[in-house]
């Protein structure tokens, strides 16, 4: 199946390190550095979208106590917290973070497939970053239309904050994050595919990197439909055409729109996000199922059956997007077979959580501070994931949808799991990337402030969402309905959500201080099983594994092989002494 | 003691959720419609995913405390179980057509108003509600969005004779419904998007410029009750408010004898 030149281009430029500070470490084509570069990045723009979330929280808890919150910044905070942490931060640490550094050294392969593309892939990321945030220096701030970005509040001006250059440059940072994101994909195809080494069959791969490379096929399917849809609504509003903006009479005004479909522009965004929550989630259940079956010291349950999960999750997430849309307006019709394949949606979903539990069962719990993450994934997966039975089910739906149900549904499903799984990742990686250990008390306090603090600040908009309380709202003042209790539940959140917020100062800290003065890491400490854990130095040397790739002989989870003289055989091991080997 | 702390925690996140749900201090609005199917397929959801939530957790804390690492403990080799896996790919896959079968037959009827509907347009507009009956000839007289004007709100066709009799609730007014009687709404939209929300009544629709949307329901209690706007539709958004009197048939016609009709307020053209 290997190209030869191929081959031997990429062993050429693995075998040549580049030497000087600026090729090494800024314009690097070595993964590991460019998995750090989008680490490092997605984590200061989250601790952005963090600040969002803790200035819209403020006004939600304590309304009118914080003057300068209005109504016109409220949205553009709740707009902007929305799109830096679904699309800048997870997307972005996900596939361009743990998919850069993990893929190659999990396969065993000394690089990337296309090396300088993927140095491309970064800087184009940052571009659509800086793109971002110029949106706060031109008149107007940037859109508060939401993160779905709706037209035609979106970009019809003085329909929605923003709707002038705030909005166009949105739309432009999005279609640079998606050529970004199509470098960093086809990349992460193509390696899976071609560079896997001597012996690592797709059956062999560890389910990170069947996580990630499913999530970036997703990626490479779904980001066009946003690229077009966000394309015609930046000509609608630059234009003035009229792909998505009917005729509309503003406030006694007519513009000159006629013939535009509102919906049409729904489609094309939810055909995006819908696979987008899978873009996320499924790397994110990659590294929870190796980090359990490691931490766990018991081969991950039903491998095969992850597998099909994880393919039948990927392919059904293209036909369940307009279960965002069943109040939309489109034809009533189809919601009959989107209700369908959004519950089917749950099986493949539920034999994952199983299989966790499973892992878990019979095994020997070390409960490291990556364990901890992972298992505090697996409870919150399931608390945000069956609430989807709710939300997909259409004429329960009606009631619930657009309240706060839905808000705290995908935070826990898709933000809270997504998150807890990245720190579960980073912990547990840290020691390979560094060479050093982070410390582990620090790691404890993390864990336990963030898994119970998110539990309390979402599970209770399930009660919100139950009342009746629409999403999006300034405040809950004006709805006379509500019992007073609802608005202190409301104040609890918003003290657990700064309380959650300062703790990942500690993580920030423990990350930057252990990297720097940690004690030092062996190149294997968990144990594991993986290639990663065996490269020649830690952490692993440009190339990563010196003149010869690793040869594969099993598969990624022999943990506790009876007889065997350790609780685990890394991947690269031949033969485990004859004397014990039974199996 | 990791293990024994996350054991309790899962344990007692699960008794938090589960208690609090039950006390019914935050619980769906009373009911003042037909659609208490929708409620009975929110409750037989809630207790479907409600065993699930507690089932799994429990589970994993049972887990958590039994194998937490021990000196001399070690894990067990096992990689697959195909029947067990089967039993519950089953059991799931039950609990998913409990759900959906009963769901859909509901929402069949959701989508179904009967003939006999009274028909009323609800007219969405940055952060107000306006709202017309079609009067004498049950007919809403045609409407085109390039006709609004300061005079004409709902752009009307005053051409059209079926428009001299409709009569208009002014943007601010409210809904006036006689209770126990269908009614069929149709929704627009003169700016952007808004969504037509009355928690009570368990039905929400958007309004879309360009597009007329439809709900129906049946109004069963008198009172008046909360509309609210459930789509983003710019600053005002939280103060989109409107409300619907249900009332006796007789007060409700009596009421709406009293509204002028579009011949006497704009007049034929």
């Amino acid at each position: 199946m290997e190209h030869p030149t191929h081959r031997a281009r990429v062993e050429h430029e693995a075998h040549h390190e580049p030497t000087g500070f600026w090729r090494r470490y800024i314009f690097s084509q070595d993964h590991k550095v460019i998995a750090l570069q989008y680490t490092i990045t997605a984590l200061l723009v989250g601790a952005v979208g963090m600040g969002f979330s803790w200035l819209l929280r403020l006004q939600l808890g304590f309304p009118g106590e914080f003057k300068f919150i209005q109504p016109e910044n409220y949205l553009q905070f709740v707009t902007q917290h929305g799109m830096i942490m679904i699309v800048y931060l997870l997307t972005a640490l996900l596939l361009g973070g743990f998919g850069n550094y993990l893929i190659p050294l999990m396969i065993g392969a000394w690089d990337m497939a296309f090396p300088f593309l993927n140095m491309l892939s970064y800087w184009t990321y940052l571009v659509s970053v800086i793109l971002l945030f110029a949106a706060f220096f031109v008149a107007g701030g940037p859109t508060g239309a939401g993160w779905t970005l709706y037209p035609p509040q979106s970009v019809i001006e003085g329909a929605s904050p923003g709707a002038g250059w705030g909005i166009r440059l949105m739309l432009i940072s999005l279609a640079v994050f998606v050529a970004a994101a199509t470098m960093g994909g086809l990349n992460y195809v193509t390696t899976v595919l071609q560079g896997r080494t001597r012996g690592m069959t797709l059956m062999r791969l560890p389910l990170s990197v069947w996580g990630i490379f499913v999530a970036s096929v997703l990626a490479l399917l779904a980001f066009p439909a946003l690229f077009v849809g966000g394309v015609m609504l930046l000509l609608d509003s630059l234009a003035g055409t009229s792909f998505f903006v009917p005729t509309v009479n503003l406030f006694g005004r007519q513009l000159g729109h006629e013939g535009g479909n509102p919906i049409l522009f729904q489609h094309l965004f939810w055909y995006f996000g819908h696979p987008e929550v899978y873009i996320v989630i499924l790397p994110a259940m990659g590294l929870v199922s190796d980090i359990i079956a490691n931490h766990a010291r018991k081969p991950i349950f039903g491998y095969r059956a992850m597998i099909w999960a994880i393919l039948a999750i990927g392919a059904i997430s293209f036909v369940v997007w307009a279960h965002h849309m069943f109040v939309s307006g489109m034809n009533p019709y189809f919601s009959f077979w989107f209700a369908v394949s959004t519950l089917a949606v749950a099986i493949p979903s539920a034999i994952k959580t199983y299989n966790w539990l499973l892992t878990l069962w019979g095994g020997n719990l070390r409960f490291t501070t990556p364990m901890l993450f992972a298992i505090g994934f697996v409870s919150t997966f399931v608390a945000g994931g069956l609430t989807g039975l709710f939300l997909g089910n259409v004429v329960v739906n009606v009631h619930l949808t657009d309240t706060y149900f839905v808000v705290g549904h995908f935070h826990l499903v898709m933000g809270v799991s997504a998150i807890l799984g990245i720190f579960a990742g980073l912990y547990h990686w840290f020691p390979k990337a560094t060479g050093r250990l982070y410390n582990e008390t620090l790691g404890k306090i993390h864990f336990w402030v963030t898994f119970i603090g998110t539990y309390l600040i979402f599970f209770p908009m399930y009660w919100l969402g139950f009342l009746g309380v629409p999403r999006r709202y300034f405040s809950f003042s004006a709805v006379e309905s509500l019992p007073p209790s609802a608005q202190g539940l409301s104040a609890f959140i918003t003290v657990v959500a700064l309380i959650v917020g300062a703790a990942q100062l500690l993580f920030a800290f423990n990350l930057i201080w252990s990297a720097l003065r940690g004690k030092k890491s062996d190149g294997n400490p968990w144990h594991a099983t993986t290639l990663e854990w065996q490269t020649p130095t830690t952490p692993p040397p440009h190339g990563n594994w010196g003149p010869e790739e690793p040869a594969v002989y099993r598969w990624a989870y022999d943990y506790s092989v009876p007889g065997a003289p350790q609780d685990y055989i890394p991947q690269n091991v031949a033969e485990v002494p004859a004397a014990t080997q039974k199996k | 003691m990791q293990g024994i702390a996350l054991a309790i925690v899962l344990v007692g996140i699960v008794l938090g959720a589960v208690l609090v749900t039950l006390s019914g201090i935050w619980w769906l609005p009373p009911l003042a419609s037909n659609w208490g199917s929708i409620d009975t397929m929110l409750i037989i959801t809630l207790v479907v995913t409600g065993l699930a939530f507690i089932g799994v957790n429990v589970v994993l804390a049972y887990f958590v405390f039994r194998y937490r690492v021990k000196e001399g403990q070690t894990a067990i080799f096992l990689p697959d179980q195909p029947k067990l896996e089967k039993v519950l790919l089953y059991i799931t896959s039950l609990g998913i057509i409990v759900l959906l079968a009963p769901g859909l037959f509901v929402y069949s009827r959701f989508i179904s108003p009967p003939r006999e509907a009274m028909v009323v347009e609800v007219v969405g507009q940055q952060w107000t509600w306006g709202y017309r009956y079609p009067g004498g000839d049950e007919q809403l007289g045609r409407a085109d969005p390039r006709l609004i004007g300061p005079q004409n709100p709902f752009g009307l066709d005053l051409d059209d004779p079926a428009s001299q009799d409709d009569i208009l609730i002014a943007p601010g007014g409210q809904l006036h419904l006689p209770v126990g009687k269908p009614v069929l709404l149709e929704i627009r939209a003169k700016d952007v998007l808004h969504s037509f929300y009355v928690p009570q009544f368990r039905i929400k629709m958007d309004a879309v410029p360009g597009l007329v949307t439809k709900l129906w329901f049946t109004p069963t209690k008198t009172g008046t009750f909360e509309v609210l706007c459930a789509e983003l539709c710019g600053i005002g958004h939280f103060n989109m408010k409107s409300a619907v009197v249900v009332e006796g048939p007789e007060e409700f016609e009596r009421w709406l004898k009293e509204q002028p009709t579009v011949a006497q307020t704009l007049g034929p053209r």
